[in-house]
């Protein structure tokens, strides 16, 4: 298999993301974060630098997850819906090369849009800590980089979801993955002291089949400039890749067998 | 070597929620086409004819029976098929010439010809002018032009063209048939699929005619259009105005001698051809069997007529 129709279509996710004005959203958290640094320079010293950090990451995670979800659902589904898809099936590309470079097209944009996010954010911390921000810049890029590996996971469930389902409820589906994958613990808690057996049970296969997103929010300890461990960003990161692995698998065998209609 | 061959192709789909029944969208169809033939899929709507396709594409899984492309089964040979589906649609964030260039990447077209192979392509389609042109901003009959130019950048050896006289304006239309017939005289088979039925008689080397899923008919045109019945139009004047009648062949002379004896003036015997527009709107079941064997529908082997019930 040559991984040129791979790249291809990565290729043209990536400028179709960029042509459809995705990129837009950093304007919007541009002129955030310059308010954001403005009202937090008010505070005092320690405060503002926390929250900023806190507000800059949930703002960055969120815009992360719409980008992926309503993008990454709409990856196969557009492609069908607009028969876009028969004409490049026709060429020398196989379903599976198709998935991949769409995955990869877009895991692309969300780490430009992450990227340029993170340095408006670090840009701000400068302004709000002059001459401290260095302090945690380690820390608030490590942040950067946990979420892209959750956006990265989130892309390619959206993608196993629009696989078989339609847009809305693929982007339905990936949301409540996500939702629920922020509240693993709470699960992994609720299924040991369930009253109910089944109840308890269930609340631990939930945990155990949906990603641990909750794992790579490290923004309390970013907020504070404490450091990351060089072994939870490892194993975060092999968590990362297989699990985004074990779903493209996942949707490149239900996308093989499926009729394109 | 076939460049296409179907045999034996079914495809069922399952229609319905709660208790899906399975359609059958094609039956039983056997077709053979010859490299270098411009071979013609006529039939109404829901005939068939995109189901066809799209099995030989393999964007579709056949329920049974097979489809081979230049020998191999059909998927195998990608890089030697081009493709226009029915009223495409394409990225409209790129502009005509991009559309083509990423297409052309996907085929393969080496880097250092992929310029030349495009600028050629949107050439034949009447697209160079407008090659700098958002797709945004192209019409339908531009976009079905492009969707052509894609179809062709990488010269595949075997055309896949579903409707592709659609959306065009006379000018285009001529422009469209007389590439066909350069894309032929340059060796490659090309495979379209219409209801106009004009188009298939000037271009249509044989045709297939199916109905309801079924092959109704296929075989050379003039095959096709040939006397079927048997029947002979005489004009004639007898002390009057030019009258019209037809007659069987078998009758011919006979008819000739008794008019001669009544005086009357013989204008024209002609034998009359059934157009294609006859034998496609003809209340023609199809086969029992549900079409021939490839074998049987290659043009070597004797032709088939179109079967009328």
């Amino acid at each position: 298999m040559t991984n040129s129709a791979t790249i291809s279509v990565a290729r043209n996710a990536f400028r179709e993301a960029i042509r459809d004005r995705v990129l837009f959203s950093l304007v919007f958290f541009a002129v955030l974060m310059v308010g954001a640094a403005v009202l937090f320079s008010q505070m005092s010293f320690g405060i503002s630098a926390q929250s900023l950090v806190n507000f800059s990451l949930a703002a960055i995670t969120a815009l992360g997850v719409i980008v992926a979800v309503f993008l990454g659902n709409q990856l196969v589904a557009k492609e069908i819906e607009r028969r876009t898809l028969y004409t490049l099936l026709a060429h020398p590309v196989r379903r599976s090369q198709f998935l991949l470079g769409k995955f990869a097209g877009l895991a692309a944009t969300v780490a430009v849009n992450c990227g340029l996010m993170g340095v408006t954010l670090l840009l701000a911390l400068a302004y709000v800590l002059p001459g401290h921000w260095a302090a945690g810049e380690a820390a608030v890029i490590a942040a950067l980089y946990l979420i892209l590996l959750a956006l990265a996971v989130l892309i390619a469930i959206a993608l196993l979801f629009s696989c078989f389902a339609s847009p809305v409820m693929a982007a339905l589906f990936s949301l409540a993955v996500f939702i629920i994958g922020n509240f693993d613990q709470n699960l992994r808690r609720l299924g040991s002291t369930a009253h109910s057996w089944l109840g308890g049970h269930a609340a631990i296969v939930v945990a155990d089949v949906l990603p641990n997103f909750g794992g790579f929010n490290v923004a309390a300890a970013a907020a504070h400039f404490q450091p990351i461990a060089w072994r939870l960003l490892g194993w975060d990161t092999l968590y990362a890749i297989v699990y985004a692995g074990v779903a493209l698998v996942l949707a490149t065998a239900v996308f093989a067998g499926r009729d394109l209609k | 070597m076939l460049a296409v061959e179907c045999i034996e192709l079914t495809k069922d789909y399952r229609a319905g929620f709660w208790r899906p029944r399975p359609v059958r969208a094609l039956d039983h169809l056997s077709l053979a086409v010859e490299q270098g033939e411009i071979f013609g899929l006529l039939g109404h709507n829901g005939a068939g004819k995109t189901t066809t396709l799209k099995l030989l594409l393999r964007l579709i899984f056949p329920t049974s029976g097979e489809a081979r492309i230049l020998g191999q089964p059909a998927g195998m040979m990608a890089r030697q098929i081009g493709y226009l589906p029915e009223n495409p649609y394409f990225y409209d964030y790129l502009r005509c010439r991009e559309l083509v260039e990423y297409y052309a990447e996907l085929a393969n077209v080496p880097a250092r010809e992929r310029r030349r192979q495009v600028a050629w392509a949107l050439d034949r389609v009447g697209m160079a002018g407008a090659a700098e042109t958002s797709l945004r901003k192209c019409s339908k009959g531009m976009v079905q032009r492009v969707g052509l130019a894609q179809a062709i950048v990488h010269q595949p050896a075997v055309l896949f063209l579903d409707e592709p006289m659609s959306g065009l304006d006379p000018l285009g239309r001529r422009q469209v048939r007389d590439l066909i017939l350069e894309l032929k005289s340059r060796g490659a088979t090309v495979v379209f699929s219409t209801h106009i039925l004009s188009d298939a008689e000037q271009l249509c080397d044989r045709v297939a005619i199916l109905q309801k899923g079924r092959l109704a008919g296929q075989g050379r045109l003039e095959t096709l259009l040939a006397a079927e019945e048997d029947k002979v139009e005489l004009v004639f004047a007898q002390a009057g105005p030019p009258q019209r009648r037809v007659v069987a062949r078998a009758e011919l002379w006979g008819q000739l001698d008794q008019l001669r004896a009544q005086g009357a003036v013989i204008h024209a015997v002609t034998p009359l051809r059934r157009s294609l527009e006859e034998i496609f709107l003809s209340p023609g079941a199809p086969p029992a069997s549900g079409g021939q064997s490839a074998a049987a529908a290659a043009p070597a082997a004797a032709p088939v007529e179109a079967r009328r019930r």
